[in-house]
């Protein structure tokens, strides 16, 4: 019981996902170019759609790991 | 000039109507004594996972969002995406932050933030700073919803002179004000879901079948020109558009969740638990949201905006008439009608948040604190419910006879000016460790050094940061509020030491933030 409050108010290694998640989003010079193309749209749009995707697994995966 | 299209209007009025029966309706829903601030203002505290899943969505995906990304994107290219990256950095925030605010405001009753930084700190100017940071920087955002009403509408082809012409925004705005004052929190979070449905199917036939339309995604991206389809590469010596894009994101997400129609969204969650879970499941409306930028490329390929029979709107709505005219030559009249409705649905929810929002605020950090100390629920209440009448003419009258360049300039300074509250409400929810007195100063430089910023760049969004012979070109909300933290910081010691036998009570305890 003490065990879960600690980890529900305290820091938990799963968070450095969150840290992943930020440093791709925020560094422009890794995602702006225009090759690959995929169906015809270029790198910068789909894999900033693509990281919406991953994202939110990682934030589903925070939440899972967090709250058991 | 357009003509009436009447299958679109029809269409239009028919889902208006819908959704002003289900306004007034909601006043039902989840039944609670509605005299009581935190029952008109946050619907009870009620709102299950999906609920907030769609008040939330409307507080952060709203009209404008929908008619402006897609023309920025259109006129500038590649930077709209921004608003991607935005809003994938929120969630995590969401997920850290506010669960703990959620947790300690609802041990306490809070109904604003205002309300948490006066009970953590115990200082009613930081309280009041913040709450009139809040209001007067939801008002031109409020304002701002009305010009994706009003080009909805125009692009319906309705037009008179003099007032005649802002008849139907004069309409939309007293339902909207009707629905509000009887039903609160219910309305727009009963609407929210009607919007989401109909912006969810407008979004995805569009994405299908416009492309198919304009012969697949390949041509789309070749009609583009070079130098919108990526950002800048940056020269030396400047991180260039690097800097500004990242900073756009960074300082957006930020700003965003201290607005208070956010804070009023996440509130009327019914728990902890649910705001968690929202914070992975809201990135599908980001992902829609990046499908709708892409609106603008489309809007270049298709070249709607060289036909003859668009001129006329955007000559009178510029870029923000983008969408509303690929929307018209692409699909029948009776769709548009629906696509217009979604986004003028759009506008309706966010307007009633921000405004239940403001009133919340000035009732209780200014009316309670200042005016009358001692109220019973029901004149809380009633404080609350006239000033988001207040509020909502005072956004109507900016949006009928001050230009619209005015309302998005004072939006992107609403911007700069909320993230000034971000050490009391954000870091506050996790330390005490700052002086009150320290982070008003900070506010009051970060306000006043984010303001110069804005307006020595002629009130764009990007600041040139000079640093020796090198330039970091970044959005000013975020210079600025560094520049508020190392005010907060380095004055908290100095005021301690001045004050150190006099600190104020804090009324929360650790536990309090915890689920």
């Amino acid at each position: 019981m003490n065990n879960t409050e600690k980890k529900r108010g305290g820091w938990s290694w799963w968070y450095l996902l969150f840290v992943v998640q930020f440093a791709v989003a925020l560094w422009p010079p890794f995602y702006n170019k225009a090759e690959p193309y995929l169906f015809g749209i270029p790198f910068f749009y789909w894999f900033q759609l693509l990281w919406v995707i991953v994202s939110a697994v990682f934030t589903a995966v925070v939440y899972f790991a967090v709250e058991e | 000039m357009l003509e009436l299209n009447w299958t679109a209007l029809i269409i239009f009025i028919l889902l208006f109507g819908f959704i002003t029966w289900l306004g007034f309706a909601a006043a039902r829903w989840r039944r609670g004594d509605l005299d009581q601030l935190h029952e008109w203002g946050l619907g009870g505290r009620r709102f299950g996972t999906v609920i907030t899943w769609f008040l939330v969505g409307g507080d952060v995906y709203t009209a404008y969002t929908f008619i402006a990304v897609p023309a920025l994107a259109f006129g500038a290219g590649a930077v709209a995406f921004f608003a991607v990256p935005y809003t994938i950095i929120i969630y995590p925030l969401m997920f850290l932050i506010f669960r703990r605010l959620w947790n300690v405001c609802h041990k306490h009753g809070y109904i604003t933030a205002g309300d948490f930084v006066k009970g953590r700190f115990g200082n009613r100017w930081l309280a009041l700073a913040v709450c009139v940071t809040g209001i007067v920087a939801t008002m031109p955002y409020i304002a701002l919803q009305l010009v994706g009403l009003q080009v909805v509408i125009g692009a319906m082809g309705i037009s008179g002179t003099g007032l005649m012409a802002d008849m139907p925004l004069f309409i939309a705005f007293v339902i909207l004000a009707a629905f509000t004052y009887s039903s609160g929190l219910r309305a727009p979070a009963s609407i929210a879901i009607v919007k989401d449905i109909l912006i969810y199917v407008t979004a995805i036939v569009a994405v299908i079948v416009i492309p198919y339309e304009l012969g697949g995604f390949g041509k789309i991206f070749a009609a583009v020109p070079a130098q919108k389809l990526l950002l800048a590469v940056p020269g030396p010596n400047t991180t260039g558009a690097y800097s500004a894009y990242a900073t756009l994101a960074l300082g957006s997400a930020f700003a965003l969740f201290l607005y208070p129609h956010s804070l009023t969204g996440i509130l009327s969650a019914s728990s902890g638990k649910v705001i968690r879970r929202n914070a992975a499941m809201l990135p599908g409306y980001t992902f829609m949201l990046g499908l709708l930028a892409l609106f603008g490329f489309f809007v270049i390929a298709s070249g709607v905006d060289k036909l003859p029979e668009y001129a006329a709107g955007f000559k009178q709505f510029g870029n923000n008439f983008a969408v509303p005219a690929l929307l018209l030559h692409s699909f029948p009249a009776w769709f548009a009608g629906v696509a217009f409705a979604a986004i003028g649905i759009g506008a309706l929810v966010p307007a009633a948040i921000m405004s239940i929002a403001a009133a919340n605020l000035y009732t209780r950090n200014i009316h309670r604190e200042f005016i009358n100390k001692n109220p019973t629920d029901k004149q809380e209440s009633h404080v609350a419910k006239l000033t988001s009448l207040i509020v909502k003419v005072g956004a109507l009258v900016f949006i009928l006879f001050v230009p619209t360049q005015y309302a998005i300039q004072l939006q992107l300074l609403g911007g700069i000016w909320i993230i000034q509250t971000l050490p009391p409400v954000m870091l506050g929810a996790y330390t005490r460790w700052f002086n009150s007195w320290a982070m008003l100063v900070g506010w009051a430089v970060g306000t006043f050094a984010g303001t110069w910023m804005a307006i020595s760049v002629k009130l764009t969004n990007t600041f040139p940061l000079h640093v020796g012979d090198h330039t970091f070109p970044g959005y000013s909300a975020v210079y600025s509020v560094i520049l508020n933290l190392v005010v907060a910081i380095v004055l908290t010691p100095i005021f301690n030491a001045m004050a150190a036998n006099k600190t104020p009570v804090d009324q929360t305890v650790a536990a309090d933030y915890q689920a």
